[in-house]
């Protein structure tokens, strides 16, 4: 097995971001010849319906309900809290109360209610971060492409740049220096992950610019903003967002993760990850504080890899091969 | 070959420069680096002293030359807090760190190596598809909850395991099974793909119209070569690690690097924070510089693409 294989092995574990760490070219890049075959399209059709992973979508389908609902759905207010209530186990445990389904944490507050309101986190911080890095990676990705030359040069070594610096020691540096809140977890996940767009919409770009509506719209003289906005990236368009969608799971795990190390949102805002810290402290007493929002990280992140997965074999296959 | 080489050393190198260059001028976009550096609590005495040191009268540019003299002899000045040198403190730390990664990496090749194996010689049976479920959830278990839970059910209710600290053999247990819990579904992965590939070459097939005993063309003949591309996965997951051990160190109360990191930053210690920076960001480039090499080595392919 080569290289292509094992880091193959590696993108299907780690999600499709990791491979471009290691300067691979891709796929599309090396077919530019051979891939002017048109694609087929996708159409929607009952064959391709069974296939959704249908229970990862409830899941999501609850969570996102959550996230905007919270205020109708969550039976108290998320910072609401009094001592008296604190440590009240799950409702189903002998000491437990039907008030609250999820028990207490160490101030008494509903913990059902801030796995509810915590969605609201991680949902706009997949939201903005991934439209913020898939937008750098696509202005980028689609110059780069297009003109060529210096301009694809420099930006691909920026690209090499920034996916040889760890994510997590700059997203260290850059917490430590910008204040501690939603918009700088935002602001450094968005900053961190646009690469991967640029180089895989990059290598779309150029076996696009060589189909034979570019070459016309380009002899009749329209301008390359034009070409690149109506011509091409309507046909990168699927690349786009098959990777924004196999993207969420990492963006979550990474705002949990920094949420739990206390550089992501600050408390009270309830953050599934940050929930998991403070429960650490409480792990002998009160169990249920960090074992149930870490329960909605993991079965978030699952059934988003799950249906990235399927709509990555609907929409763009060839990105499987990565 | 060389030319291959020496691509890489300098992509490397800008690599690092860009990584300073961006510690460099973090702590100077925001105003005086010394209000980061310093924190909330610090003697006019102090404030002066780093002034001279990052010589902060002089042009940017100028700093940053100094910068970089005083990175290269590993001087980054010193931890606010502790009142010690960043770099002495992380050396300190390294051990902790190094062992723990020795064990880790260990346990899990010593797991996932016989079931990846396993995946392959009983493709497509139950033993299969519960490698291949190990492998989804390794993707989704947020590493710093399964660590909380690790130690809820080892150490909290069961009592066998001890929660923190690194006085004994025992306590590397946890830190170990949750810092390598990633890395076993990866080299599950890896040895099942490289198995399946190396068992439908012509020389296995020879090895056993041969007659050679199944468990001796599987264990020793095929595994053997299978290894190649487990051994080098091994060298891209240890960059990888670095996340890892920010992590687990924190929920472990484990004295090495990545506590260290996190106690910086809590503590507004950003000697500490860019003294750590840097040397992970130096390790892991030069992982993946030195597994670019290797690759290069061992497929030939690749350096003239």
């Amino acid at each position: 097995m080569n290289k292509d294989g094992i880091i193959r092995q590696f993108v299907a574990l780690r999600g499709p971001s990791w491979i471009y760490k290691q300067g691979e070219k891709t796929l599309a890049e090396r077919n530019v010849t051979t891939r002017l075959v048109r694609r087929r399209r996708f159409r929607w059709s009952w064959r391709e319906f069974r296939r959704l992973p249908l229970l990862s979508g409830l899941i999501l389908l609850l969570v996102v309900i959550s996230a905007v609902f919270a205020r109708l759905l969550a039976p108290e207010a998320p910072t609401y809290g009094s001592l008296a209530d604190s440590f009240i186990p799950p409702a189903w445990s002998e000491r437990g109360s039907s008030a609250h389904l999820l028990g207490t944490d160490s101030l008494g507050r509903d913990v059902y209610s801030r796995i509810i309101y915590g969605a609201r986190v991680s949902l706009i911080v997949s939201i903005f971060a991934i439209f913020i890095a898939g937008s750098i990676g696509t202005v980028l990705g689609l110059a780069s492409g297009y003109f060529g030359g210096r301009l694809d040069g420099l930006i691909m070594r920026l690209v090499d740049i920034a996916l040889a610096l760890p994510t997590i020691l700059m997203a260290l540096v850059l917490v430590a220096v910008l204040q501690p809140g939603i918009v700088t977890v935002i602001i450094v996940i968005g900053c961190l992950s646009w690469a991967n767009y640029a180089r895989q919409i990059r290598g779309e770009v150029l076996t696009v610019k060589e189909r034979d509506f570019v070459v016309l719209a380009r002899s009749i003289g329209s301008s390359p903003a034009r070409i690149m906005t109506r011509h091409i990236l309507p046909n990168v368009f699927n690349t786009i967002i098959v990777l924004a969608t196999l993207q969420v799971g990492s963006v979550i795990l990474l705002e949990a993760t920094l949420s739990f190390l206390g550089l992501g949102v600050p408390p009270p805002e309830p953050s599934w990850g940050q929930m998991v810290a403070e429960g650490r402290a409480f792990i002998v007493v009160a169990w249920w504080m960090a074992l149930f929002p870490g329960l909605a990280i993991m079965l978030t992140v699952l059934s988003m890899n799950l249906m990235g997965d399927w709509l990555r074999d609907r929409l763009d296959p060839r990105l499987r091969q990565l | 070959m060389r030319r291959y080489i020496l691509t890489r050393l300098l992509q490397a190198v800008v690599s690092m420069i860009a990584l300073s260059l961006i510690v460099f001028f973090l702590a100077r976009l925001t105003g005086d680096p010394r209000d980061v550096l310093l924190g909330d609590d610090y003697s006019q005495e102090q404030w002066d002293k780093l002034g001279e040191l990052w010589s902060l009268d002089e042009p940017i540019y100028v700093q940053y030359a100094i910068f970089l003299r005083n990175a290269t002899t590993g001087n980054f000045g010193e931890s606010i807090f502790w009142k010690e040198p960043a770099v002495e403190m992380l050396l300190r730390r390294i051990p902790a760190t190094v062992q723990l990664t020795v064990t880790a990496m260990s346990i899990s090749v010593v797991i996932a190596i016989p079931m990846g194996v396993l995946s392959a010689i009983k493709r497509d049976t139950w033993l299969d598809y519960v490698g291949k479920s190990i492998a989804m959830l390794g993707q989704s278990v947020p590493p710093f909850w399964l660590g909380i839970i690790l130690i809820w059910i080892f150490a909290v209710t069961w009592g066998l395991l001890p929660t923190s600290g690194r006085d004994g053999p025992l306590h590397y247990v946890l830190p170990s099974v949750t810092l390598g819990w990633f890395v076993v579904a990866g080299i599950m992965r890896i040895t099942r793909s490289a198995m399946l590939d190396v068992l439908d070459s012509e020389y296995i097939k020879l090895a056993r119209v041969k007659g050679v005993p199944e468990n001796v063309v599987i264990w020793n003949h095929a595994l053997r070569n299978a290894a190649i591309p487990v051994v080098t996965f091994l060298g891209l997951i240890l960059g990888n690690f670095l996340t890892g051990f920010v992590v687990v160190e924190t929920i472990f109360s484990w004295p090495g690097v990545g506590l260290l990191a996190i106690r910086g930053i809590q503590s507004n210690d950003f000697a500490i924070v860019q003294t750590v920076v840097m040397f992970g960001g130096l390790l892991f480039i030069t992982i993946n510089f030195l597994v670019d090499i290797l690759y290069g080595y061992l497929d030939p392919r690749i350096r003239y693409e």
